[in-house]
């Protein structure tokens, strides 16, 4: 679509240019160029067919010869594969490579240098109801303050899907059970022991188990709420089996953790993940790969992963979201169920057979211009923030936005509080509560942006020291085409936006609402003049679906 | 500085309940002064520079070099009519300050108009003022003939505004292209002031044959003192237009006669770099060009409508060249582009982000099909040898259609993409 564009664009300057010299020689006989045009037009033709015919015979004749055999060309003509020169990098020859030159990658200050430090200093996890997409707002809570729990005891579980249960992810105990508003529970809170102990698990062959006692077991383990389910990117429904699994394997997000640090040396239990899952779905596990980097292959252990069918994606963001890699393989449908762990719970879920142990350790990314090391940290879930960062900060408390997750998707926390159930990444960045004089029209500051307004496109390497200022009011919706521009999907975002702001379900399911969760949409928000709240008006349309059924 | 400003702005607020009114003005000129200090809350944590005020500042921005070259080509073609100062830049203090005259009445007018309306709808509903007559009312002194009389166009912006925007829920929600809607009613109400020719240059439709041209107090108090002091030439009430002079545009004589009765008038480099009379805004075509470019490569108008609508007049104007059958039709397809307004009408008409297509296939559509349509009013229609004003508002209202078809597209390609993909299973 876009070389054909280029080629109107240049038809038409060469219309143009061939105008002007007409302009000059035009004399003031009337002389009928149309005539002459299309006169050359055919004769043109007529040329291109004679040679096309023959080259055609040539190619016929040097086939019955057996001159090609060898798969050498004997056309005149150059093949498109030879004009183009081969973009595939060297480690993904023979696999397919998805390419898309949509999307937007934000880079910002604060990368995290390849070292992952012993989160000694954490001591206080939380698991927080809200996290679950879904989940009611008083979950049945079996465990009291003052309790000792191992790690993988059951916390609390939802009284609507009671088989689902929600583990503790280190042992320790229990000192709090935080309600919020209309006395919903916020979070659940344990001291973590020196010397973790780990829950006693029943006993399972992964290769006699059938699906049904492998489903009851990863149950009872705990781990299941690790796995996502799309739509609506909730917990699993234990009673269906998801008709593919996609496992993404790079994050293209800002500041995004490198993965494959974070598999390093987890390669037995991340093969044994991939080996479980493969027993829970009737359809393929497919693994996202990275293939952005042309020097650097990602790690041997995605490369080398068995079982699992392999695809390889270049672009910029959000070409790492598992969704745009979905929709670009095999995309989900009416009816379908899909699972989309992320590589720990993957890792989790190997661990269970490899470790024999409910592990719930993850590596987190403490990222962000306001930390004065980025680094990352191996702890478990829900890691308490002030001691995650405990002398990472600079600035006070106030003056800055702790995000559990990426700046787009993520979720903001306070430093009391604990890192999302299925976030490995902790931005930091300022809050940019400030008023900028003419800052719309003269911005003084460089700031991300996708648009052709700010002289950005002139340091292409220039990272940014982003805030949380909104730049600017909120506006009605206007067509300037950006959410397409950043969206690598066959999906028009706007007029979905509006099927949902008028509740017209049919028309949400028919523009591809199921296909999308938050952080899929997340770039489109960014880009938004109107600084309208895409994420939220997604989530809101995602909500009526799911209540429908 | 900026913080005694800031303190200057606190201390000045209005009472948003006893004051509506004038709460909504201090608000829409304290955020034209200082971004606020708003910050995300939930969704994205960063969001882009960009945001719908410096968009359309981008599109007036663009349209600086018209405005200049409007200024002078007034005054140009006035002396031009009277027979002065024929030579491009003789009497050029004259010209200008002639233009500025005719300029800055219209877009003083247009603005207080269009503004008050929308200040008055903004605190009656209680919301910030909107950016999209930033773009609107410096558009449509562009498009408007220099002598229009002020009231006419009050009239017109008060129509677009009210009619055209508001009653559809303000900046955003308007179907119709707001300029070309306060163009479109003059030129329904009161059509012998935008058609003709003798409105395309100014001074030549009130002054009587034979008769000194009418200069106000401006011209020869104010200006002539000016220029008196600085000992250039004047003002000068006794000159009369030339005889036989009649103002045609190129587009009103390739009418009558074809392109042989344009190049009789008008040289074609004369067309295109715009010393021609016509609506203020419209005539150079390098000029508007550059903004046409300016737009494209920063993003903030659609280049696939302005490549569309190239190609939707070219090939019209190809089929009219064969068919032939009026002196208009047999004009030389690329001379089509040399007359009248199509570069400005597609650099800042049709890619108007409101009320065109908002998809990107339906963009080219969109922008094809007003190519198209309004060549063929350009050159079949008998009263009024120009078609983009009309084609556009006629594009606009179907520019929903075009996007519903595409929309359903996808819908439909997301069914059989089901069926597909159960295949595979």
């Amino acid at each position: 679509m876009k070389i054909a564009s280029k080629k109107i664009a240049l038809v038409l300057a060469m219309g143009s240019f061939a105008n002007l010299l007409m302009a000059q020689s035009s004399g003031s006989e009337s002389t009928n160029w149309f005539v002459y045009i299309l006169l050359a037009v055919a004769v043109l033709l007529f040329f291109v067919i004679v040679i096309q015919v023959s080259d055609n015979m040539l190619a016929i004749e040097a086939k019955r010869s057996g001159a090609t055999d060898d798969g050498s060309s004997m056309s005149i003509f150059p093949s498109t594969k030879e004009l183009i020169p081969r973009q595939k990098p060297d480690y993904a020859l023979d696999e397919s490579v998805v390419r898309s030159s949509r999307g937007h990658d934000i880079l910002l200050e604060g990368e995290a240098k390849k070292t992952v430090t012993a989160g000694e200093q954490v001591k206080t996890f939380g698991i927080l109801p809200p996290n679950f997409i879904g989940i009611s707002p008083i979950p049945k809570v079996v465990v009291e303050a003052g309790q000792n729990v191992k790690a993988g005891d059951t916390l609390f579980f939802d009284k609507k899907r009671p088989e689902i249960k929600y583990a503790a992810p280190v042992s320790g105990e229990v000192i709090e059970v935080n309600r919020g508003a209309k006395r919903s529970i916020a979070e659940v809170v344990i001291l973590a022991d020196k010397e973790q102990k780990y829950r006693d698990l029943p006993t399972i062959d992964l290769e006699k188990a059938s699906r049904e006692e492998l489903v009851e077991f990863l149950l009872e383990s705990g781990v299941w709420p690790m796995l996502r389910q799309r739509p609506y990117n909730i917990v699993p429904d234990p009673s269906v089996a998801p008709r593919d699994i996609f496992i993404s394997t790079f994050d293209s997000a800002p500041l995004a953790p490198d993965l494959g640090l974070i598999v390093e040396g987890r390669g037995e239990a991340f093969q044994k993940g991939l080996d479980v899952l493969n027993k829970l779905t009737d359809g393929k596990v497919y693994l996202g790969l990275d293939a952005r980097d042309k020097e650097n292959a990602p790690s041997d252990i995605f490369l080398n992963a068995e079982g699992v069918k392999k695809r390889f994606f270049s672009g910029k963001h959000p070409i790492g979201n598992v969704g745009v890699q979905i929709h670009n393989t095999r995309p989900l449908t009416d009816g379908d169920v899909l699972w989309t762990p992320d590589i720990q719970a993957v890792i989790s879920l190997g661990a269970l057979f490899s470790e024999q142990r409910f592990n719930a350790e993850r590596v987190i990314a403490i990222v962000g211009a306001e930390i004065k090391e980025p680094h990352y940290v191996r702890t478990y879930q829900g890691a308490r923030l002030k001691e995650l960062l405990d002398g990472q900060l600079e600035k006070k408390e106030e003056e800055l936005r702790f995000i559990s997750g990426d700046v787009l998707s993520g979720t903001k926390v306070s430093l009391d509080s604990f890192m999302n159930y299925y976030d490995d990444q902790l931005t930091v960045v300022e809050e940019g509560n400030y008023h900028e004089l003419f800052g719309w029209l003269l911005p003084i500051a460089p700031r991300p942006s996708i648009s052709g307004t700010f002289p950005n496109f002139l340091f292409p390497g220039l990272h940014f020291k982003a805030d949380t200022n909104t730049h600017g009011e909120r506006r009605a919706f206007v067509k300037t085409g950006d959410y397409e521009r950043v969206l690598p999907m066959d999906i028009y975002p706007q007029q979905l936006m509006k099927s949902i702001l008028v509740s017209d379900i049919e028309r949400m399911e028919g523009l591809g609402l199921k296909e999308l969760v938050e952080e899929d949409i997340a770039l489109c928000e960014f880009v938004c003049v109107s600084k309208q709240p895409l994420q939220q008006i997604l989530r809101e349309g995602l909500d009526v679906i799911r209540e429908e059924g | 500085m900026k913080k005694a400003l800031l303190n200057f702005f606190d201390r000045i607020e209005p009472d948003k309940e006893k004051q509506p009114l004038l709460h909504t003005a201090y608000d829409a000129f304290y955020t034209f002064a200082f971004v606020p200090d708003a910050t995300t809350k939930n969704g994205v944590h960063i969001r882009d520079g960009m945001d719908l005020k410096r968009l359309m500042v981008h599109v007036v921005l663009a349209l600086q070099l018209c405005f200049i070259f409007g200024t002078y080509n007034i005054g140009h073609q006035h002396f031009v009519a009277l027979g002065e100062y024929t030579g491009l830049l003789e009497g050029l203090h004259l010209k200008l300050a002639h233009g500025v005259l005719k300029l800055l009445p219209l877009y003083v007018v247009t603005m207080a108009v269009g503004l008050g309306i929308e200040f008055f709808y903004a605190s009656k509903k209680g919301h910030a003022v909107e950016e999209g007559f930033l773009v609107s009312g410096a558009l449509i002194p562009l498009i408007m003939p220099p002598d229009l009389p002020l009231w006419i166009l009050a009239v017109s912006v008060v129509f677009a505004v009210i009619i055209g925007k508001e009653a559809f829920g303000g900046t955003g929600m308007n179907i119709l292209n707001i300029a070309l809607l306060s163009r479109v009613f003059v030129f329904f109400a009161y059509p012998t002031t935008i058609s003709g020719d003798e409105v395309w240059v100014s001074g030549l439709a009130a002054t009587a044959a034979g008769s000194g041209v009418e200069y106000g107090w401006w011209h020869n108090v104010f200006f002539n003192g000016i220029f008196e002091s600085l000992g250039w030439t004047l003002f000068d009430s006794s000159s009369t237009v030339v005889d036989g002079y009649t103002g045609a545009t190129p587009l009103s004589l390739a009418f009558k006669g074809g392109w042989d009765a344009v190049t009789a008038e008008y040289t074609p480099a004369q067309m295109w770099w715009g010393t021609i009379p016509g609506s203020i805004g419209e005539s150079s075509k390098p000029l508007i060009l550059l903004g046409a470019l300016f737009l494209a490569v920063t993003g903030v108008a659609s280049w696939r409508i302005m490549v569309g609508m190239i190609f939707g007049g070219v090939v019209m104007t190809l089929i009219l060249n064969a068919w032939g059958a009026t002196d208009f039709m047999e004009v030389p397809w690329y001379y089509q582009f040399y007359m009248g307004s199509f570069f400005f009408a597609m650099a800042f008409m049709a890619t108007d982000p409101v009320t065109a297509s908002g998809t990107p296939t339906g963009k080219w559509i969109y922008g094809f099909m007003i190519g198209f349509v309004g060549m063929i009013i350009r050159v079949m229609n008998p009263a009024y040898p120009e078609g983009w004003m009309l084609a556009i508002l006629f594009m606009n209202v179907f520019a929903p259609l075009i996007d519903h078809y595409v929309i359903e597209a996808n819908i439909s390609r997301r069914k059989k993409r089901a069926a597909a993909v159960a295949k595979t299973a």
